[in-house]
């Protein structure tokens, strides 16, 4: 019981950042990776595009809610450039 | 008239900026450490070539939260020159003080040679001094030059004559072949609206002395000490 209740309270809440490139830009990463991908045998694949993604942990006790604002906000002002990239977040706990 | 060259960790061009604005602009030039937020004493700011915070998550997206560009920003919208190169480039593009974002280059490659360059505005603070169908020769080497952009923002920047510099053949002509990195339509150079914001890849301080192949990048120094001089003389 006492181990439930030190879960409950010490659980760690994540946010999954996922920066993906615009589908309108291109991405020469991707095509070289695709390319050495199909050398490899691979077959049946129409495009592989390459993003990045990042985790953030909170602190213990953070809301879900304010976890969203925060790492949107991060996402926002810095993970991705909105010029040439889009963000997607998943908060996890 | 005095010309600053800001320092971010990593930065590497800083030194060769120096070297020109002291020795061949002949005016005086300080270091401005990134940190650092008081640009009052200066009539250009340099923003150098490099690779600021190690280029990590993307190039120029990290020095962009350094003090110092808030002051940067602030330097700009009083009208004062900020010249980009290269890095600094990205780092103006990262800050919104340009238009676009810098992506990897086409051909996925770190380019380092020297490449013609066409102006295609010489009426920029800093072509002025550029004559007429000069095809300029100037080193780029960077991985991220392809100049992207959409549709909107590209047509504002051809109406508004902000696109400065294009890669060309030694002729002058614009032609794929003569793109290093892939660039939307050539763009090696852009400026802001009002013009006294540049960005370009090309390190035309690399190309100040005979000795290292051209001095084509004096035509470019000389233009922007031009137009601080007249920038005193009117006050």
């Amino acid at each position: 019981m006492r181990n439930n209740l030190k879960f409950i309270l010490n659980h760690t809440m994540k946010a999954k950042v996922f920066v993906t490139l615009k589908p309108s830009v291109l991405d020469p990463q991707g095509k070289a990776i695709h390319h050495s991908v199909e050398l490899l045998g691979f077959k049946n694949l129409a495009d592989i595009r390459q993003g990045k993604y990042f985790e953030i942990t909170f602190d213990d006790g953070v809301e879900i809610s304010d976890a969203r604002e925060t790492a949107e906000n991060i996402a926002k002002n810095m993970l991705a450039n909105p010029v040439i990239e889009d963000y997607r977040v998943e908060i996890t706990d | 008239m005095k010309f600053g060259v800001v320092v971010f960790p990593g930065s590497n061009c800083d030194h060769d900026a120096y070297h020109v604005v002291s020795k061949h602009v002949g005016q005086p030039v300080d270091f401005i450490w990134h940190k650092e937020t008081d640009l009052s004493s200066f009539d250009a700011v340099i923003v150098p070539g490099g690779f600021s915070y190690g280029d990590y998550l993307r190039a120029g997206a990290l020095a962009r939260f350094s003090p110092v560009m808030e002051s940067v920003r602030n330097f700009a919208s009083e009208g004062k020159f900020v010249f980009g190169i290269c890095n600094g480039f990205q780092i103006l593009c990262e800050s919104g003080l340009l238009p676009g974002a810098l992506r990897r280059n086409a051909g996925l490659h770190f380019v380092c040679r020297h490449v013609n360059l066409k102006v295609e505005n010489h009426t920029t603070p800093f072509t002025t001094e550029v004559i007429a169908d000069k095809v300029l020769s100037i080193p780029i080497a960077h991985a991220e030059g392809n100049y992207t952009c959409d549709d909107e923002t590209y047509n504002m920047l051809e109406e508004n004559g902000q696109i400065v510099f294009r890669y060309c053949d030694e002729n002058g002509e614009i032609t794929d072949a003569s793109n290093p990195n892939g660039a939307r339509s050539n763009i090696a150079g852009i400026c802001n609206q009002n013009r006294n914001v540049l960005g370009m890849m090309p390190h035309p301080e690399r190309a100040c002395e005979e000795l290292l192949g051209s001095n084509d990048g004096r035509d470019i120094f000389s233009s922007l000490t031009k137009a601080i001089a007249q920038v005193e003389a009117a006050a």
